[in-house]
């Protein structure tokens, strides 16, 4: 798989479009997924969603490390998700695909980190004079 | 001109910056990288979604708020049918895969893959329908507008696949597992899995995280 995509590049513009279409096995030069690899991704998913639910509604563990343990094991699917259903690899398509998910992570954590940081700012600085007075009395 | 001043280089040729000749495209060659490109940009409908839900979700206007409203074992179910969906469709690519591959094999394994994200549409519409029913609709405060858009959104694209999985089933009974019938499935396989990968941020973000407060 790496070897085609590797020839690929280094065939450089003459032939890389070319080379799409006798890939790996002979269609569109996308990874495959193995019945070992969906098993093993299955299993961990399951694993991971277990988990967070089981501690959630048992609340064994505190708040705090109750929010940590569940948002790790979220990341974690994911990566798990992308690398044996999705067959994410960083040469697939001759890396371009890759770097349209860095990209758009890249965007997505400016979007999410901006909203909230401003949005939370919004609130505290912006609350009516009355509601505002009326907390800081409390 | 411009264009003279290039002419004397070393071997008397001008430069060329692009290229002139035509590349030869074989068909469906660069659909995979362009649905990869499509489903990014779904990526950021759904950032969007999850900001708003980050930034309105803990505005209950004096209602009833997720600890009170979600029941994580109906969520944990949800779960459970679109990850079996995401297995049973890995298995349909398995057997298309194959040399020689069936055609009835393939359209088993997606109808399974069907049968499971319809049983979770089923169970989405009744929460959805629940919460409408206890006036906890879209309507009552900011954080229920925010949640409705967010868990819709993605059970609308779950609909959407459905309706694409039936027609491929369709398709591939008409015209068997030809190179474009293939390439068709390997882009739906692609939009089903990114499907499962945007409900674990739901099911972490709203229903977990939610009930945790």
């Amino acid at each position: 798989m790496s070897a085609d995509t590797l020839h690929t590049s280094a065939n450089g513009h003459d032939h890389g479009h070319d080379d799409h279409a006798h890939g790996d096995h002979g269609h569109d030069g996308a990874p495959h997924g193995s019945l070992r690899g969906y098993l093993i991704g299955f299993l961990l998913s399951v694993i991971l969603t277990a988990i967070p639910f089981a501690l959630v509604m048992t609340g064994k563990l505190d708040g705090t490390t109750t929010a940590v343990i569940v948002l790790a094991m979220a990341a974690i699917q994911v990566v798990v998700h992308m690398v044996f259903f999705l067959h994410m690899t960083t040469t697939a398509e001759g890396g371009w695909s890759f770097l349209a998910l860095l990209f758009t992570v890249i965007v997505i954590v400016i979007t999410l980190a901006g909203s909230i940081w401003v949005m939370y700012h919004m609130n505290a600085n912006m609350m009516p004079a009355a509601i505002a007075e009326a907390m800081s009395q409390q | 001109m411009s264009a003279q001043t290039f002419e004397a280089t070393a071997n008397g040729e001008a430069p060329l910056f692009y290229e002139v000749e035509e590349h030869h495209h074989p068909e469906g060659a660069s659909t995979m990288l362009g649905f990869w490109m499509y489903l990014m940009s779904d990526c950021l409908i759904f950032a969007i979604l999850f900001a708003c839900y980050a930034v309105l979700g803990r505005s209950y206007g004096g209602g009833e708020g997720p600890r009170e409203l979600f029941e994580l074992p109906l969520v944990a179910l949800n779960t459970a049918m679109l990850l079996f969906s995401s297995l049973t469709y890995g298995f349909a690519m398995l057997t298309m895969e194959r040399p020689g591959a069936s055609v009835r094999a393939v359209q088993g394994w997606l109808i399974v893959t069907g049968l499971f994200g319809l049983a979770f549409l089923c169970i989405e519409l009744y929460e959805f329908s629940n919460l409408i029913h206890e006036g906890a609709g879209p309507w009552r405060s900011a954080f229920l507008s925010s949640f409705f858009t967010l868990v819709g959104t993605h059970g609308l694209h779950v609909t959407v696949g459905l309706i694409w999985l039936v027609t491929l089933v369709v398709q591939i009974g008409m015209h068997g597992l030809g190179q474009a019938n293939r390439r068709r499935l390997m882009c739906l396989s692609m939009f089903w899995h990114f499907l499962d990968v945007i409900w674990i941020g739901v099911f972490t973000i709203v229903y977990l995280m939610g009930v945790l407060g």
